[in-house]
């Protein structure tokens, strides 16, 4: 059955991609089988740390079925046995020297299949030598550290980055002056994005032609394809990056693996295509990883509530190999910068430290945009600090010192400069919907029943959408991001993006923009993604970019095609340009409603009945460099209960308000709300990936990390405010990350006050059932 | 992908022939029943049988539950499913229904099967618990016959069991219809194995605890039986201060160990709050008939 096309902006469209994912059409990495095609496997470290001696891999090398092994001395032979990192960093590729992490890569068997190739790495043998490692960032800097990257000509400790910003003195002298001053630390734990499908790709060499086709699980295929040439030395123009369906992203796919270059590299060798694709227990172990953020947080206030000063210090852990995802080298901690989040403070600090340490490298921004959910946590926890301190509302003491919806434009203290927000309409919101009131009477009641009831608030602004390209740079590519859109002489359109959706629903959501511009059904316009061959070069899908920049962009290409077709519609209805009006729908000659033509009749006389002067055809490309960076905002209520006896925590309610501009399909947008409500309740209750003493990965499958299920997940409760963005074509923002960054404080903030009559002021994430019962008893509650 | 390493596989296609092929084949054959435990443990090579004996053809002589007389009697094709669908165990032996809602997750309930469960020797592992606590007993087929086994005598160490490697679980058998039972597990998310759980049946006489049995899971190297508190229970009157010290008894029983799931004193903690909420509980049921 085919629906009749009619959907345009802002409706509750259903997602045009989704018919092929329920019916399990979706075509994966993984489902791609070349003929010719080849398997492999990556042999892995054990240790965390250690010196390698010998690679033999001569026994794999007879068994039958076994194509080749490549170690890290075959590709430093090449000059390949390390390539550079997102943050200016060297990766090793395969390890030479020594091995940095557990579950890094050693050798690379390519075979008939993956069974073989499987049971090729049991026949390579390594003589390691262990070595002292580092697991706990805190000893990175110790006088008797171990040197990890001992490769590094002047690196004698582990330090990889000093670096602060803000007033310093400005905000000491406000902490000098202020009647309050609260402190706290915290460690914001090692997480991992977990996306359902691991990393992969099928690197296709074609000896004839010279040109590599690498099909590959990619949030950024453009940029991919431009690293892939400065890496590897073939022209750019040769390689061709397809990004197929992807089953989730959330950052682990932004940057460039080992297996990626392994297995072009043995494409190149064998000229037969070669595929990779990781194992749950290889993507947990050895992609990039997120958060790891030890950090004290402080706050100067008045007696009264009203902020004076904020400083935060942070020892940031980025493992062994510094791959951090960051929008240029002056952004070491990302975005972190926006820690005085929503809130008029007047003086601010940070500092942060970061380290080299023997586990994985990274980090990366999971569902987060660069490092904003460590700064939200980081201040949300601490207001919650001051209210307890100042025995104050958690919720009045946000609303005494929100930015004023007057105040916008804002330029914070840190120098941000939000696209408008009204916080006090989005928290009354909330509270409202929590019905705030009768919940604080509900948990007098439930204390003197003995019942242990929480309620969180956590309140923030996100910052996303990098650009501008002036401000922010992939490898030295300014973070613009582009569209092209042709219409069809039947008036169906093509899209073309620079971005590329991992679930979020681009093919939906871009084509009614189109809609909503052209006033065509949005059934009517496709939309392709993720082939550098033919797509418009941009820098991809992460830090909830596509919107705010892809979006504008989509948007102004469509309002461009919309000028030649009103210059075509003139010829048509033989009248003045000047005499004409859009009704959203057609071009009519103002004052006589009759005489108009839609866009598929524009269409058609594109290609049929040009006027003199113009060229056939109706299409048209941008490039977009947003002015300023978007900040979506949002309130948000956690309610919980806990149980005495066992230490399980059950989140009763969620009550999410959000704010992302004008919403291009509502529904689109809950539905990123709540995949991101349940990643960030899951940090904060169960998410994170632990090591033993030795640098021993303790959560490689997801019996072991634990991600949150729809079992443990509430109802949640959404609620909207609608602020437009200033400087947006369309008034939107992005929004995918926003519950992410929100929500691990409200669910923290909620337990702590739980636990308040006990005389507890914080716990550390994740929020085991163990570690709650210890608090309990440690804290004289029995059951 | 994870992959195993290289196998041998036959389908048996009768009970016997199944033990034929296990006596074939010799001690590194293993049977596959549900998969859901012997094949992620192939794929993350931590068992590498040569020789898989498939059983799932046998579904007709072995998926079953059905009462006997007042025996309940489990096939050991029986699928965590079929358990958790099952009026006949809900009525009469709430605690399994109780255990398979929070066994797992759907997926692997319609695969998993309780013969398996059982089999598998993992001292987490929820069935053999709420089995110890209804004294069932396990019907084993080998080369020379039948014989049965109590649940809680079939554990010797973390995955060993007293079977030999010819024998074939066949069926599940309990005489005993206790008049309330309970089983309560803590996870730290659906579908985890127990960081503790605990499984009670009992019988009331005269408002007393006639007679009561308590299996424990995850808390020791095998599955547990508190007996020295089934013995404190015994004849009393039921009551919150006897369930606080009865809690205190099996967590004096119980010999858990650290793992990701919690710290040795955590668990045994879990013992003692679970072991009241089950009696309390199985009481409430058994008052209610
Ligand atoms: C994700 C996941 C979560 C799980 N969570 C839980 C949980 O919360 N609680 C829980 O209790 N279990 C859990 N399990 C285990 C699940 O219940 C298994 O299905 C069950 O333990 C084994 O049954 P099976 O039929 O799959 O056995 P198989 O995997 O086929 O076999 C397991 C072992 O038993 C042997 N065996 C099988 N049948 C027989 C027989 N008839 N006679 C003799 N030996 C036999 C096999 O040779 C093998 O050694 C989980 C499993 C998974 C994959």
């Amino acid at each position: 059955m085919v629906a009749t096309p009619r959907h345009t902006m802002g409706d509750r469209m259903p997602r045009k991609e989704d018919g092929r994912f329920i019916r399990g059409k979706g075509r994966y990495v993984d489902d791609i089988r070349l003929p010719g095609m080849l398997h492999s496997a990556i042999l892995r470290s054990p240790f965390a740390h250690a010196k390698i001696n010998n690679v033999d891999a001569s026994a794999a090398l007879e068994l039958e079925g076994v194509h080749a092994v490549i170690t890290g001395a075959d590709l430093a032979a090449q000059g390949l046995a390390w390539m550079p990192t997102l943050a200016g960093d060297t990766q090793a590729v395969l390890a030479t020297d020594k091995v940095r992490f557990q579950g890094q890569e050693v050798a690379f068997v390519v075979a008939d299949d993956h069974y073989i190739a499987q049971d090729a790495l049991e026949l390579i043998e390594v003589d390691y030598e262990p070595l002292d490692p580092i697991v706990d960032s805190r000893r990175a800097l110790d006088e008797d550290a171990p040197v990890i990257r001992d490769d590094k000509e002047g690196q004698a400790d582990n330090l990889i980055f000093f670096w602060d910003a803000g007033d310093r003195e400005a905000t000491e002298r406000a902490f000098q002056e202020a009647e309050v001053t609260v402190r706290q630390e915290m460690f914001y734990p090692r997480s991992h994005p977990a996306p359902m499908e691991t990393c992969g790709c099928v690197a296709d060499y074609d000896i004839s032609t010279g040109e590599m086709t690498v099909y590959m699980t990619s949030q950024a295929p453009h940029a991919h394809r431009t690293l892939f040439a400065i890496v590897s030395g073939l022209p750019e123009h040769q390689i061709r990056i397809i990004s197929p369906d992807i089953g989730g992203g959330f950052g682990n796919k932004v940057p460039i693996y080992p297996g990626y270059v392994c297995a072009a590299v043995a494409s190149l060798i064998l000229g037969r295509p070669v595929k990779w694709m990781e194992t749950r227990a290889e993507n947990l172990m050895s992609t990039s990883f997120a958060r790891d953020y030890r950090m004290t947080g402080e706050i100067a206030a008045t007696r009264d509530g009203r902020i004076l000063g904020v400083r935060s210090k942070i020892l940031a852990d980025h493992g062994a190999f510094n791959a951090h995802a960051q929008p240029g080298e002056q952004y070491p901690t990302g975005f972190f910068p926006i820690f005085t989040s929503c809130y008029d403070v007047p003086a601010a600090y940070a500092e942060a430290t970061g380290v080299y340490s023997n586990k994985a490298p990274g980090g990366i921004a999971y569902r987060c945009s660069f490092r904003v959910t460590e700064a939200i946590y980081l201040m949300e926890r601490m207001m919650d600090v001051l209210a307890d301190e100042l025995e104050m509302d958690p919720a009045e003491l946000r609303r005494k010192n929100f930015v004023k919806k007057e105040q916008m434009p804002y330029v914070s203290v840190m120098g941000w400069e939000y696209d408008g927000g009204d916080y006090h309409a989005a928290l009354d919101e909330a509270l409202r919907i929590a019905g705030y009131e009768q919940l604080l009477e509900e948990q007098r009641r439930a204390r003197e029943e003995g019942r242990i009831m929480g309620i969180g608030v956590s309140t923030f602004t996100e910052i996303v959408g990098a650009g501008p390209g002036k401000k922010c740079h992939i490898a030295g590519i300014e973070m613009f991001d582009s569209a092209e859109l042709r219409l069809h002489p039947t008036g169906k359109a093509i899209l073309k993006l620079g971005v590329k959706s991992q679930g979020q629903g681009h093919e939906t959501t871009f084509a009614q923009i189109v809609a909503g511009e052209l006033g065509i059904p949005a059934e009517n316009v496709e939309v392709r993604e993720g082939d550098t061959d033919n797509t418009p070069f941009g820098l991809g899908t992460y830090a909830s970019r596509s919107t705010p920049v892809c979006g504008a962009a989509t948007a102004i290409v469509a309002r461009k095609v919309r000028e030649k077709a009103k210059k075509i519609a003139a010829h048509m209805l033989e009248a003045a340009e000047g005499d004409l009006e859009w009704t959203g729908e057609r071009f009519q000659v103002k004052g006589s409603p009759d005489r108009g033509v839609n866009m598929e009749e524009i269409s058609f006389a594109a290609y049929t009945n040009v006027p003199e002067g113009e060229e056939a055809g109706l299409e048209g490309v941008t490039y977009y460099d947003p002015p300023e960076m978007t900040y979506p905002f949002g309130a948000y209520i956690c309610v919980v209960e806990i149980d005495k006896g066992t230490g399980q925590i059950e989140v009763k309610r969620f009550i999410a308000v959000d704010d992302c501009g004008v919403r291009i399909n509502p529904m689109v947008v809950e539905g990123q709300i709540h995949g991101g409500l349940a990643s960030g309740i899951g940090i904060a209750l169960m998410e994170v990936m632990d090591f033993d003493e030795e640098g021993n990965h303790l959560n490689s499958s997801f019996m072991d990390y634990l991600t949150l299920t729809s079992m443990e997940a509430p109802k949640y409760e959404l609620g909207e405010t609608v602020t437009p963005s200033t400087h947006h074509p369309l008034g939107a923002r992005g929004v995918a990350e926003s519950p992410t960054v929100g929500s691990p404080a409200a669910v923290v903030n909620a337990v702590v006050d739980a636990l308040s009559p006990y005389g507890v002021r914080h716990v550390d994430m994740p929020l085991s059932p163990n570690r709650i019962w210890s608090l309990l008893r440690e804290n004289g509650v029995g059951a | 992908m994870q992959v195993p390493a290289r196998f041998e596989y036959e389908v048996a296609t009768s009970v016997e022939g199944a033990i034929s092929l296990l006596q074939r084949y010799g001690s590194e054959t293993r049977l596959l029943a549900g998969g859901h435990s012997l094949i992620p443990m192939m794929k993350l090579r931590l068992a590498s049988p040569e020789v898989l004996v498939d059983i799932h053809r046998l579904d007709k002589d072995l998926r079953y539950i059905r009462d006997d007389g007042g025996t309940l009697r489990i096939g050991a094709l029986a699928r965590h499913k079929d358990v958790l669908e099952s009026e006949l165990v809900k009525e009469h032996y709430t605690l399994l229904t109780d255990a398979e809602t929070m066994i797992a997750d759907p997926l692997v309930r319609n695969m998993g099967t309780v013969g398996g469960a059982l089999a598998n020797g993992d001292p987490a592992e929820d069935l053999p618990a709420a089995f110890v606590a209804l004294g069932a007993e396990v019907v084993a087929r080998g080369p020379d016959g039948e014989r049965t086994i109590a649940v809680e005598d079939l554990y010797t160490g973390p995955y060993e069991t007293v079977l030999e490697p010819v024998d074939i679980i066949t069926e599940l058998r309990c005489s005993r219809q206790p008049a309330g039972s309970a089983y309560f597990k803590v996870e730290r998310r659906a579908g985890d194995y127990a960081s503790a759980a605990i499984g009670v049946a009992l019988n009331l006489a005269d408002g007393k605890i006639e007679d009561v049995r308590i299996g424990m899971c995850g808390v020791g190297s095998t599955t547990l039986r508190a007996r020295e508190t089934e013995e404190l229970l015994r004849g009393q009157r039921p009551g919150a201060e006897l369930y606080g010290r009865a809690g205190e008894r099996a967590a004096e029983e119980s010999n858990p160990l650290e793992d990701a799931r919690g710290t040795a004193p955590y668990k045994r903690d879990l013992v003692r709050v679970l072991v009241g909420r089950a009696l309390e509980k199985a009481v409430e049921r058994a008052e209610v008939v």
